[in-house]
């Protein structure tokens, strides 16, 4: 019996690493520690009343921004152990079998775990303080995404202790990721933590899709939507067409794996090839899905830093609702050495050179927005800029990738990881840092520190720089991408200089650790709302807003609104004729989403190691949150009476409105 | 604050030339895509010029215009102008949608031409023979065959310098990329299907091969040397091979298609008939048809070509079909 008891959890568990049994150990400490905490401080039920069963968009958001920092912090540890493993020739810092596991984990993290969360969390936060709503269209939903993303995460990261992780590349090419291949655990949680958060993400992009189309503020027609509201827009279009086919593939390969289907096997009559198209028609929509809102979150701080209007706002507009379109075909400049044919190469090599005409647009809209401004260097705007050269040449190597028979030299070479990395973290990356320091006082009623945001923002850049020029030099000289170890005397060089930039960019994460803990504690209160002088409809709210947003839903009449607003109030104009405070209809708390994610969670983990006397008592428990959510949606409503809103808006407003 | 900023600045811009300076050390040039030692990658390189040239006609003037930008527009330059309702102009989007239009037309122009001149499958121009070098991956190790020779060999090749090559890839194994970047780009290996590559070597040399796209574990160790010689040292490397004492059998094959974590370069004297075939087709079934990309003897340029393998490669190896 014991030894029965051994061997199961020898399998069960991860063992045999130092590095592992560490995290083991942090992950039992910090779960001690927080279980105390919470205990100590008597917080259990403020933890659940206040953000485990919240509906407000504005929590959601916090909570989404948070666990996207978790994760960042663990896919930049990925990313700090792969660089330490190449910053010499034939070091065995770690086995090829784990560092095939950091680079999968790394990718699936950042993407799946850290640019998409960060992402709906901002669109949480803002979307409806831009429109003027009061909340998103389906909060109930909204939460649900919340927790579904979160339950696939933390089922996704157990890989690391528990089972063992997904070692086939963050999109699982079969046949390695295939039964045969692949026949570990580590490739169930790849599908399992992948396709629960997946669900969420779909239901996010139905959601804010509709709060944008039906829920904003009299007067405020699509042509007068905030820029970043408008790539919320574009991002969700693009999420509801691309994420159901992430969802079929992972499918398919989970039928595969589980009951042996062919579908992407060739003994059987299936076809990985089929695999590999499928994928890439979600995947590449999907680095516009997340690269679209940063460019709404430029277009937002160029105005507001340079203190002018965006320029060319239709322009704007119709270079991102091109590039949502044209991002669907071009999904074959993934595998141009597929050897489809030069027919089929050229068209996908031009759809994707296309798709620079617009983004060069908004670059050059961005520019003359500063032109003519009077422009102040606040860490928002400091990103801003930094991002215009690092995209510029991001986007310039990647119409090299685009011309087809270039590409079969570039093609899986570090000229490629460069590339991507170059967009992600220049476009996407600096996007979301801009937009999170932007709207932080909108928040949480407070400035980040500059100072430490300073150095956190050069320690960034530089290290970005001297980590992924030489990856361009390296891949043109044949390092490809994904080997643990090499051995060739000429790449020593620009990898130490790599593995250098690498640790420059922990180091400028540490600082914004640093920094958000300092302003934390020591900070001065916005009093004002508008910090910035800012141009859009939240900045006319108190900061954080309060639970309805908005006491009285202003009536719109041009882009700027808010801008225009206080322009009118300068010039001793009539202001906004707000009308009286009446009650306001607002969403109740609800545990359903949390339960119901988790037993997502329970259906998941039981998958993963074929445990059907698991996953068929989650599935239920799925079934009846359903069933329960159906007959009490009618009492999921209340009223905040007049008396109240006016106590509030006293407090956040010092008596004036 | 002013100071600060300042000092910052400086700090950075002295980082950027220490970056600068240890990369231009660790040896510009010699880069082996930007060094290319046979008609393909020549080519390739071109076209690289012509990309980067294009892009750099956009690129440089944008990022000059955003470093004069927002140095003249700071708000401490209380000279400069002000104009925070100016916001459009028909003539300046016109001209910023128009050039971008105008030099992607030109690249996809030289794009086409040589997609199609570049096609992979496309036999080289020359008045020597090719020469066939079936490439099979393996985990982690690459088979080649020489099917002409009769001869087979593990992590090396040989090939004569200025004659045309005829590579045909194949996996036994998750899919591969064949890649020789001093000779030209690569090209997916994959199982069921074959792929023609041609290449050529211009001169000797021994040139760095490996493959490009990840297959487990001991992926890092599938690299292979391309010893490119004269007619006379390929004849006599070829006479080596065929006096090794090792020969290739089904058997050794069943045991050579097993992971393995490394292996060191080695010669077969020999292979069985047909063996590349019978890797090629391990999952057809009787009277399903095979995916044969580019098959010189259709000579087709246009694109995936559904051959039967009875037809195209194998007439007196039918026996081949291992029957699935």
């Amino acid at each position: 019996m014991l030894d029965n008891i051994k061997e199961f959890a020898s399998e069960f568990f991860v063992t045999g690493d130092p590095l592992i049994y560490g995290a083991d150990a942090s992950i039992v400490l910090a779960t001690i520690g927080i279980v105390f905490v919470l205990t100590y401080f008597k917080k259990w039920g403020w933890l659940w009343r206040n953000w485990i069963t919240t509906v407000d968009h504005k929590k959601i958001g916090i909570m989404y921004i948070l666990a996207a920092m978790l994760m960042l912090f663990r896919g930049g540890v990925d990313a700090v152990m792969m660089r330490t493993q190449l910053a010499f020739p034939d070091l065995n810092f770690l086995e090829p079998e784990h560092y095939n596991q950091i680079f999968t984990t790394h990718g699936v993290v950042m993407i799946f775990f850290m640019a998409m969360p960060l992402m709906f969390g901002l669109f949480n936060i803002i979307v409806p303080l831009q429109i003027g709503a009061r909340d998103v269209a389906f909060p109930f939903l909204n939460s649900l995404s919340f927790w579904l993303f979160f339950a696939g995460a933390m089922l996704f990261n157990l890989s690391f202790v528990i089972g063992g992780s997904p070692d086939a590349g963050w999109l699982a090419y079969p046949p390695l990721s295939g039964a045969e291949f692949n026949p570990g655990v580590g490739q169930n949680f790849y599908i399992w933590g992948i396709q629960i958060s997946g669900i969420g993400s779909l239901a996010s992009g139905i959601n804010f899709l509709v709060t944008i189309l039906k829920m904003r503020a009299p007067g405020m027609t699509m042509m007068k939507l905030p820029m970043f509201t408008w790539s919320v827009f574009a991002a969700s279009t693009t999420i509801i067409f691309a994420f159901p086919i992430l969802t079929i593939t992972l499918l398919l390969l989970f039928l595969d794996r589980f009951f042996g289907a062919h579908f992407f096997t060739l003994d059987g009559g299936g076809n990985p090839m089929m695999y590999i198209n499928l994928i890439w028609m979600w995947g590449h929509p999907e680095v516009y899905i997340v690269v679209l809102p940063a460019f709404g979150v430029f277009s937002e701080t160029v105005a507001t830093f340079a203190r002018k209007r965006l320029f060319g706002y239709a322009s704007m507009v119709f270079a991102m609702v091109i590039i949502s379109i044209i991002s669907f075909f071009t999904w074959a400049h993934h595998f141009f050495t597929m050897g489809s044919g030069a027919n089929v190469n050229s068209f996908f090599a031009i759809s994707t050179m296309i798709i620079a005409i617009p983004t060069g647009v908004k670059i050059f809209n961005w520019l003359f927005t500063m032109y003519k401004g009077r422009i102040t260097f606040p860490t928002p705007m400091m990103w801003t800029i930094a991002f215009i050269p690092a995209f510029v040449v991001g986007g310039m190597t990647g119409v090299m990738l685009s011309v087809a028979p270039a590409d079969f030299q570039f093609h899986n070479s570090y000229f490629l990881i460069a590339h991507f990395h170059q967009v992600l973290i220049g476009g996407t990356v600096f996007g979301y840092f801009a937009g999170l320091y932007y709207w932080w006082p909108k928040m949480f009623g407070f400035k980040l520190n500059e100072y430490l945001g300073k150095w956190a923002f050069w320690f960034w850049n530089i290290g970005f720089y001297v980590c992924f020029m030489p990856q361009y030099l390296v891949g043109l000289d044949g390092m490809t991408r994904r080997i643990s170890v090499f051995s060739n005397p000429d790449w020593i060089g620009l990898n130490i200089v790599s593995t250098i930039g690498a640790y420059l960019m922990g180091i400028a994460f540490l600082f914004q650790v640093a920094q958000i803990g300092y302003s934390i504690f020591r900070h001065e209160k916005d009093t004002t709302g508008d910090i910035w002088d800012g141009r859009t409809l939240e900045w006319s709210t108190p900061s954080p807003a309060p639970e309805y947003n908005f006491a009285v839903i202003p009536q719109v009449h041009s882009r700027d609104e808010w801008w225009e607003e206080k322009e009118r109030r300068r010039r001793g104009e009539k202001p906004w004729q707000l009308g009286p405070i009446e009650p306001i209809h607002m969403p109740k708390n609800s545990a359903i989403p949390a339960i119901m994610s988790a037993c997502w969670f329970v259906l998941g983990f039981g998958l993963v190691f074929h445990w059907l006397w698991m996953a068929i008592p989650g599935l239920i428990g799925v079934f009846i949150c359903m069933f329960a959510r159906s007959f009490s949606a009618h009492k999921a409503e209340y009223y905040i009476p007049v008396e109240e809103i006016e106590r509030t808006e006293a407090k956040l407003r010092g008596g004036s409105v | 604050m002013g100071k600060k900023r300042r000092s910052l600045v400086r700090a950075a811009f002295s980082a950027v030339t220490l970056v600068m300076t240890m990369l231009l050390l660790s040896g510009c040039g010699n880069y082996m895509v930007l060094d290319p030692k046979g008609p393909i990658a020549a080519k390739q390189l071109d076209l690289i010029i012509i990309t980067t040239l294009l892009c750099a006609v956009i690129i440089v003037p944008v990022l000059i215009i955003t470093f004069v930008i927002v140095w003249r527009y700071r708000a401490s330059n209380k000279k400069a102008d002000y104009k925070p309702e100016w916001a459009h102009s028909n003539l300046l989007e016109t001209i910023w949608w128009g050039i971008p239009i105008v030099i992607v037309i030109i690249l996809a122009i030289v794009t086409v031409r040589y997609t199609h001149e570049l096609e992979p499958s496309k036999a080289l121009a020359s008045d020597k023979d090719e020469v066939v070098i079936q490439a099979v991956s393996l985990n982690w190790k690459w088979l080649f065959l020489y099917p002409e020779e009769g001869i087979a060999t593990i992590n090396t090749i040989t090939i004569p310098e200025d004659r045309p090559i005829r590579f045909e890839l194949t996996s036994d194994s998750p899919m591969n990329s064949f890649w020789v970047p001093e000779l030209g780009g690569q090209l997916y290996a994959m199982s069921g299907m074959s792929m023609a590559l041609y290449l050529q070597a211009d001169e000797p040399g021994t040139y760095f091969g490996t493959g490009a796209n990840f297959t487990g574990e001991h992926f890092a160790n599938m690299t292979f040397d391309v010893n490119a010689t004269s007619e006379e040292e390929y004849a006599q490397w070829i006479e080596e091979a065929k006096s090794s004492s090792e020969t290739l059998t089904a058997e050794s094959y069943e045991e050579l298609s097993k992971p393995t974590e490394k292996e060191e370069p080695r010669l077969y004297a020999s292979f069985p008939n047909g063996m590349y075939e019978s890797i090629v087709t391990k999952y057809l079934h009787d009277g399903a048809e095979l995916h044969q990309h580019g098959s010189a003897e259709t000579g087709d340029l246009k694109g995936p070509e559904t051959v039967d393998v009875q037809d195209a490669d194998s007439e007196d190896h039918s026996s081949s079909h291992s029957g699935h």
